[in-house]
């Protein structure tokens, strides 16, 4: 065994365990912790596929800006631990189905069974690269030509998604009061304030 | 002798052996640094208000941070009743972690540099932005309020900020075409005139300006607000624990002034080449620059420590979204007309 | 035109740059720190430090035990007996002032009419062991004794203003 599938393992591994610590571990915040490690782990597997660029933006996108937001949500949640694991056990079997199912599927689509539909018999030969090759510069001259159209499509859908967003939840409300720091940086000394000359007088 | 116990190792071994000795090299006398600027910020902070700062340890002082040191090592680790106890002690690790690793692909020199990976650029980003992950979890696990108040503070802090440092990057990578670190430096090659910092001096602003916010050092230092919420996020901690946090400050201050000479002042080029007769030390390409302009833009974390008061927080929020962010779409915009129209020290 | 002078101003970084001037001006301004144990900053001879019991040039204790310093004492420091010695005169037989309670203001000094109990320049000192804040006459005498000549001379130097 190199060195190389030994890090695959505990990789993998490390993957497997931590996605199930996502759905079985009690507290939430745990789970959404475990879910980092879980992209933290998939991400390190990636780079062994020489992805470095899907690899270090998984990490960039998914562990350092979304779930730090949820993170956040969950930190915040006042939530009855107990009362959360009422139900598992009843629930078990239809969740037990669906995961089944969703491996079935999976198994069909991209393992060595049934057609190959993602086309991963042609990764057994995958041409291995130097260090000269920039998966970065790959994943751009693709990007920005064969796929150019839906590339940019998504982004549009994802600017609407964001103005959407912001109106949804921009709302005027009158009765609020706020600062505007814009204003108060604007402000200068002579505006709030009047150095009067007086003469001194004495009182009698 | 020594060289055939060397040959005795098997290839695999020699080569972890290999960077290993390299990591060590690069992390003692980054520890080193990260003692000293304690130091350093104790001792211009206390000249910037008249005063002389420690001098009462060793020498002039140089004692100091090892005797800081001592007293932490030595000091308890008080973990709080109601804490989560296995986040409250990774949560340290995980904040220095990030920080010591970004130094893989730092090049100190040309050459000098542990791994040369292609997006190394991305690499720090992508660090950088797991940094959060520390103060976040230290804030929860602590189970105390204040710790709790002051790790969303951070969160949205970082998250705003990171925003404005990716877009000032994308504006680094435009003008190198590369995110190879040491592809970067090499660009900016011709003397000061062709370093990046004058045709990107918008987002060297932005850049440098979100390296402050991202440590939480003043005057975007909410996140320890004192006069509000005690220490913040490390309020809980104490002895090693809290020396970790402490390093791990630190050592992102280094990493940031590093950065920011390394992006837009070209690392260790000589700001004289050309200038001066080939071969004299002045036109060389050196570790002394890279050293000096690092230096200078940590000088300035401490400079701005003693000079601004704590920025509000809608202000802070204000400044990352409504300012840094417009500000640096509309520049890459003027640079991608400006690489359009071949105008500009950068070749496409 | 404000608008814009405002707006030119703040993406030049005017007054942070104003701001860094002052500090950078100061790094190299001659500094002011006194360093403790070696330099020391003057004292005004009205110092109210320790305490001190005085005696005449004869070598008579000058306290006279009136009481005044007990009844002046704001924190109720001070424990006075007194009984009338061989020769007639009334003196103390305990005078025990309790430093923990004491606030150093300088009233005993003030109230004193024969210039016996003084609040001597010596500040540093400490107690070790409890029980040992309780300044005796005998402790007091003692002080007094030892800086006599500097009571007298702080007193002789304060005289004109009072």
């Amino acid at each position: 065994m190199t060195i190389t599938d030994f890090l695959f393992f505990a990789f993998a591994g490390a993957t497997i365990m931590a996605a199930l610590g996502v759905v079985s571990s009690k507290n939430p915040v745990h789970s959404a912790l475990f879910l980092v490690l879980t992209f933290f782990s998939a991400s390190a597997i990636w780079l062994m596929l020489e992805a470095e660029f899907l690899a270090i933006t998984l990490v960039l996108v998914y562990v350092g800006a979304v779930m730090v937001l949820f993170l956040f949500v969950v930190m915040m949640l006042d939530i009855n631990i107990a009362k959360m694991r009422e139900g598992f056990v009843s629930y078990l079997p239809v969740g037990a189905l669906f995961a089944f199912m969703m491996l079935a599927v999976m198994v069909y689509v991209v393992g060595p069974v049934g057609p190959d539909v993602m086309g991963t018999a042609a990764l057994d030969n995958a041409v291995k690269h130097g260090p000269e090759y920039s998966n970065t510069e790959a994943l751009g001259e693709i990007l920005y030509t064969d796929y150019v159209l839906a590339f940019e499509i998504a982004a549009v859908i994802l600017l609407v998604a964001i103005i959407a967003a912001i109106s949804l939840t921009l709302r005027r409300r009158p009765a609020t009061k706020y600062q505007t720091p814009a204003n108060q940086i604007k402000v200068k000394r002579n505006d709030r304030l009047k150095i009067i000359k007086s003469d001194a007088e004495v009182l009698k | 002798m020594g060289l055939d116990v060397w040959n005795w190792f098997p290839a695999d071994a020699q080569t972890l052996l290999l960077i290993l000795g390299k990591i060590i090299l690069i992390l003692i006398p980054l520890m080193l640094c990260v003692a000293y600027i304690t130091y350093a910020e104790r001792k211009i902070i206390g000249y910037m208000q008249i005063r002389i700062g420690p001098n009462r340890v060793g020498p002039r002082g140089w004692l100091q941070p090892i005797a800081d040191a001592m007293k932490l090592m030595f000091k308890e680790v008080i973990i709080p009743t109601k804490s989560d106890k296995f986040l409250f002690l990774i949560a340290p690790v995980l904040s220095i972690m990030p920080a010591l690793a970004a130094w893989a692909v730092i090049p100190f020199d040309r050459g000098m540099v542990l791994t040369d990976v292609n997006a190394g650029l991305l690499y720090i980003l992508a660090l950088t932005s797991i940094g959060v992950y520390g103060v976040i979890i230290a804030g929860w696990a602590s189970n105390s309020k204040y710790a709790i108040l002051s790790s969303l503070r951070v969160g949205a802090q970082i998250v705003a900020y990171e925003i404005a440092m990716g877009f000032a990057l994308v504006g680094v990578l435009m003008a190198s075409g590369s995110l190879n670190m040491s592809d970067i430096v090499e660009g900016q090659a011709g003397g000061i005139s062709s370093w990046y910092i004058w045709p990107l001096l918008p987002l060297f602003f932005v850049y440098f300006i979100s390296g402050v916010a991202e440590t939480n050092r003043a005057p975007f230092d909410v996140a320890e607000g004192e006069s509000e919420i005690v220490a913040g996020f490390h309020v809980e901690y104490s002895g090693m624990a809290f020396a970790v946090f402490f390093l791990a400050e630190y050592a992102n201050i280094i990493l940031i002034s590093s950065l920011t000479a390394l992006l837009f002042l070209g690392g260790w080029l000589s700001p004289f080449e050309g200038m001066v007769d080939a071969g004299h030390w002045l036109g060389e390409t050196s570790l002394f620059w890279f050293f000096a302009k690092a230096c200078f833009f940590a000088f300035c974390f401490l400079w701005f420590r003693a000079t601004f008061p704590r920025y509000r927080y809608d202000q802070i929020m204000r400044l990352g979204w409504k300012v840094f962010i417009p500000v640096t779409i509309v520049w890459l915009f003027v640079e991608a007309v400006m690489v359009v129209a071949e105008v500009g020290p950068w070749a496409v | 035109m404000n608008t814009i002078k405002h707006f030119i101003k703040s993406f030049l970084f005017w007054e942070l740059l104003q701001g860094l001037a002052v500090t950078g001006k100061y790094l190299f301004a001659k500094k002011i720190t006194i360093q403790y144990p070696e330099e020391k900053t003057p004292m005004s001879p009205r110092f109210r430090g320790l305490h001190a019991l005085r005696r005449y040039a004869n070598g008579e204790e000058r306290c006279i035990a009136c009481k005044l310093c007990e009844a002046v004492c704001p924190a109720l420091a001070i424990t006075i007996d007194s009984e009338e010695r061989e020769d007639g005169t009334r003196r103390t037989t305990r005078y025990d002032i309790d430093l923990f309670k004491c606030i150093y203001c300088g009233f005993c000094e003030e109230a004193c009419p024969v210039d016996s109990i003084v609040e001597t320049h010596i500040f540093e000192y400490h107690f070790e062991e409890a029980g040992t804040q309780i300044m005796t006459k005998e402790k007091l005498l003692e002080i007094g004794d030892k800086y006599e000549q500097e009571i007298a001379a702080n007193k002789q130097a304060d005289a004109a203003y009072r």
